[in-house]
């Protein structure tokens, strides 16, 4: 993934640019303001992310072989679950699309760069240190944070450890690293388009991002003020969440999951502009219904900022609110399925391969869907209060978010990794990669549906008899599941170390857009002319 | 000795309604939840049925239109009668799942008029049930053994399913509950009365049920609130209204009964032995799980007792901490939870084991007098 381009092009640009100075070694890497670079570095950060939220899964998975408490202590169980979530969705997902977006968005619209490139570097480098100081925070004395990554108060705030101020510095510097990418995506996009590429001629993953940078800048705001009044509860006296102060508890959850709602549709809507990038070229036959998935991504969008409170039907709101609730919330399946539909009616009667981007895109859509599905049953109040914090809810999240907006990364990373490095990946390692995955994901994830029906809790360390056979299947492809990343591991490796047969520019076959017609490798500087577009 | 014929009682009765394979949701013991199944299979089956077309959709699209298969790609690429044929057809199944769905939901909401009120309160990690028409109110606590969970002996049939002093309710008769908290968010869950409610500090929210079927019914605390939230269950005996009312009596009578024996414990002494044995129990089925059995605590959540200054040194400190709790933190008042005299065995105990040897000896009137202020 990485993008040392050969010396002769990468020296003429830089010589155009940069005065005779060429970085390299480490301070190329600090001091970058090349999209391509902070793209690599996103990249190769979420998937450290990944590989330390995974062992703390592992950690969970562990304790949750068999009942009775063998490995770890309750109060380490609650930070290893709360930490693998942070982790997993602040520092794995989102950092990994704003890398995508950071190599892919210039090279799409036929931009030089992004917008604001000094920013860009500055949102990378912030991230590291946002995770040092949470991951440290599990080394004082009392541990890290230990209530789950929604934090509700007041649990997070008077019962909780003093790392909790660490914890609420650590989002805030993540929730200012997103803005910022956030504020690039959008200058980028709305200034830096080639001539011709008019807003209906945009690849759908630039599409769903520029949607995505709205809401990410809409919510993360929110976020911040929630984790501020976290910390003025817990060290300054106040009482926003405090019911002897004349606060509300249940105020925290709403304000959460105003955030937390869009923020889900944060980390899928890029996941569906991959997706409708990889379909149509491995069928050899263009996106079926481009105008309604844009259409539909907008929707999703607008509709994901009054369906938060499906998170709460069991805090006792009013039925009018339950009702209102439910009903936004199952719109919400209409624009996910003309998405799906519009992914399947583009597969109709096309010529279709299956390499490995394809291989994980019709995985993701069909694991998404199980997803979503469930995701409907979940939005149905009477059942919800069966379903509600149980496992069934942890299925479908990671239905949503492993099968759905990870495999579309992993689908991503595969796709464009030839275009990045100039070098097609080992195929036979990365279609060991996916099968593995995707058998010890089910494994992992499906039995969980049944287990959560059956009665058994989210987010405890031990549990009642009935449920050990099942628990211990899903440890197994938990273990599985995390081995098979390993596999990823090597092949990136490699990748990095540029081994493999040279491509060409086009890559696959039937791949269309402004990103397929540079070299490959993609020079380190592209689009210095703006390309015309058709 | 109330908790343990308790106790017995559940043995005797228990007729385990728990499968040993149960992969669905239950059908449970009421109309509404009998109700939520079916809902719930609805739901299931619709969104069965739905999957199952868009993958049969999929598959054979990737049989046939394969390129190994030599086919051409179509190039249509859009085609607004089917764009809006499967826009509006959703949409209708969408109401079809949303008027029954109301009309549950709605009956499950209607908590008025009910036979028995009954206010159940968490706290970290158990639960207070107080029968608000009848003088009688008692914690109910995990009653699995720690060595249990630690896998010293092999786990009995209820692992973490059972409680020291189970909530009694009637059959036949609407029974509400009103449901709150002491200190973080809980929340209230019998699987089989087919609802879950949250226990919010500072508020109280109501449910209710009418349990068909006589039985035992277990449940689980289903929000995380904090370090033992996996150690939070709820056992119900659902009893036949003419046991239920015998109960019922029997329970205030021995309520009255052992508020009357606490007065008479003030005016007597125990010895060292006594209280320290005493303690050691009280401790640990209340305070072990946070202090820890060796009295070192957990650092930075919970404070150590072991060579605390509280602990041997200000007495009337210690004592004011058990009865009123320490506000802002999770130390919880045990004025109600205990009597005087456990209250006075727990303080001798902390105040001499570990190490603490300051020689102490606290007396329930000593309990007595610093709750009514001297």
């Amino acid at each position: 993934m990485t993008t040392l381009t050969d010396s002769t092009q990468h020296d003429t640009h830089a010589d155009d640019h940069h005065d005779h100075h060429i970085p390299y070694g480490i301070k190329r890497w600090l001091n970058t303001t090349n999209h391509k670079d902070i793209g690599t570095l996103y990249l190769w950060f979420a998937f450290i992310m990944f590989l330390t939220g995974g062992a703390m899964a592992m950690v969970i998975r562990a304790e949750l072989f068999q009942p009775g408490l063998q490995i770890v202590e309750p109060h380490f169980f609650n930070q290893m679950t709360t930490v693998h979530g942070l982790i997993m969705v602040f520092g794995a997902v989102m950092p990994a699309f704003t890398g995508l977006a950071n190599w892919l968005i210039p090279m799409m619209i036929g931009a030089p760069d992004m917008a604001l490139p000094r920013m860009n570097n500055w949102s990378f480098w912030i991230l590291p240190f946002a995770f040092l100081i949470l991951l440290s925070s599990l080394f004082l004395e009392g541990g890290g944070p230990a209530f789950g990554w929604t934090f509700y108060a007041p649990l997070s705030t008077t019962y909780s450890a003093d790392s909790t101020a660490l914890f609420v510095f650590a989002v805030h510097i993540m929730g200012a690293s997103s803005i910022m990418g956030a504020i690039n995506v959008i200058v980028t996009i709305f200034n830096m388009r080639a001539p011709g590429m008019t807003w209906m001629k945009m690849p759908l993953f630039v599409w769903t991002w520029l949607i995505t940078a709205f809401l990410l800048i809409a919510v993360m705001p929110v976020l911040a003020g929630a984790v501020t009044m976290v910390l003025t509860d817990k060290f300054f006296g106040t009482s926003f969440f405090d019911a002897a102060g004349g606060g509300d508890p249940v105020m925290f959850q709403h304000i959460f999951w105003f955030f937390g709602h869009p923020e889900v549709y944060i980390m899928i809507l890029p996941a569906f502009g991959i997706i409708s990038q990889i379909i149509p070229t491995f069928a050899r036959k263009p996106l079926f219904g481009y105008a309604s998935m844009v259409y539909a991504t907008a929707s999703i969008a607008l509709l994901s900022f009054i369906v938060w409170a499906h998170h709460m039907f069991t805090t006792g709101m009013p039925v009018a609110a339950e009702l209102f609730f439910m009903f936004a919330t199952m719109l919400i399946s209409v624009p996910t399925g003309v998405k799906v539909f519009n992914w399947v009616a583009t597969m109709w009667r096309g010529s279709m391969t299956f390499e490995v981007p394809m291989l994980f895109a019709i995985a993701f859509i069909v694991l998404f869907t199980i997803g979503g599905l469930s995701g409907l049953m979940l939005a149905i109040v009477p059942v919800d209060f069966q379903y509600h914090d149980t496992y069934f809810v942890v299925a479908h999240f990671h239905y949503v978010l492993v099968t759905g907006a990870i495999f579309s990364i992993m689908a991503a990373v595969y796709y464009w990794l030839p275009k990045w490095t100039g070098k097609m990946f080992h195929i036979g390692l990365a279609k060991w990669h996916f099968w593995c995955s995707l058998v010890s994901v089910n494994v992992l994830f499906f039995p969980m549906h049944f287990v959560g029906l059956a009665g058994m809790p989210r987010r405890i360390p031990d549990y009642a008899l009935q449920f050990a056979d099942i628990n211990k299947w899903i440890s197994i492809g938990g273990f599985a599941f995390g081995l098979s990343q390993l596999i990823f591991l090597v092949l990136l490796i490699k990748a990095c170390k540029k081994q493999g047969e040279p491509v060409s520019d086009q890559v696959w076959e039937g791949a269309e857009g402004l990103e397929w017609e540079i070299p490959s490798p993609a020079p380190y500087h592209t689009f210095e002319t703006p390309p015309i577009v058709k | 000795m109330l908790s343990a014929l308790m106790t017995a009682s559940v043995f005797a009765e228990t007729k385990d309604n728990i499968e040993q394979y149960q992969l669905n949701m239950t059908k449970g013991v009421t109309d509404i939840s009998a109700g939520v199944y079916d809902m719930h299979m609805l739901m299931f089956l619709i969104c069965v049925v739905i999957g199952a077309g868009v993958f049969i959709a999929m598959f054979i699209s990737m049989y046939f239109h394969r390129k190994s298969r030599g086919v051409k790609p179509a190039n249509f690429h859009e085609n607004v009668k089917v764009e809006i044929a499967w826009t509006v057809i959703p949409f209708i199944i969408l109401v079809v799942m949303a008027v029954p769905a109301m009309n549950l939901l709605i009956d499950m909401e209607d908590a008025s008029e009910p036979d028995v009120s009954i206010l159940v309160t968490g706290s970290q990690w158990k639960w207070h049930y107080k029968y608000m028409d009848n003088d009688v109110e008692y914690y109910s606590k995990l009653a699995t053994q720690a060595d249990q969970i630690s896998g010293k002996i092999p786990k009995g049939e209820n692992y973490l399913l059972e409680v020291d002093r189970p909530l009694v309710i009637p059959t036949g008769q609407k029974v509400r509950f009103l449901i709150t908290s002491d200190d973080v968010i809980h929340s209230w869950w019998v699987p089989d009365f087919g609802f879950k409610q949250d226990a919010n500090p500072g508020f109280i929210n109501d449910a209710w049920t009418n349990v068909n079927e006589p039985g035992v019914y277990r449940g689980q605390c289903a929000e995380l609130c904090g370090k033992d939230h996996g150690f939070m269950p709820i056992v119900v005996i659902a009893k036949e209204p003419a046991e239920y009312a015998k109960w019922i009596s029997e329970q205030e009578a021995v309520q009255q009964q052992a508020k009357a024996e606490e007065q008479r414990l003030l005016s007597m002494n125990m010895t060292m032995a006594e209280s320290m044995e005493l303690g050691e129990n009280v401790y640990s089925a209340n305070c072990a799980a946070c202090h820890m059995p060796n009295g070192e605590g957990l650092p930075g959540v919970f404070p150590a007792l072991k060579d605390s200054q509280i602990a041997v040194a200000d007495q009337p400190k210690h004592i004011d901490i058990l009865i009123n709790g320490v506000t802002g933190s999770a130390m919880q008042s045990y004025a109600k939870q205990l009597t005087m005299s456990e209250i006075a065995a727990v303080v001798t105990y902390e105040r001499n084991a570990w190490g603490n040897d300051t020689g102490d000896l606290v007396q329930a009137k000593d309990i007595n007098s610093a709750m009514n202020g001297q």
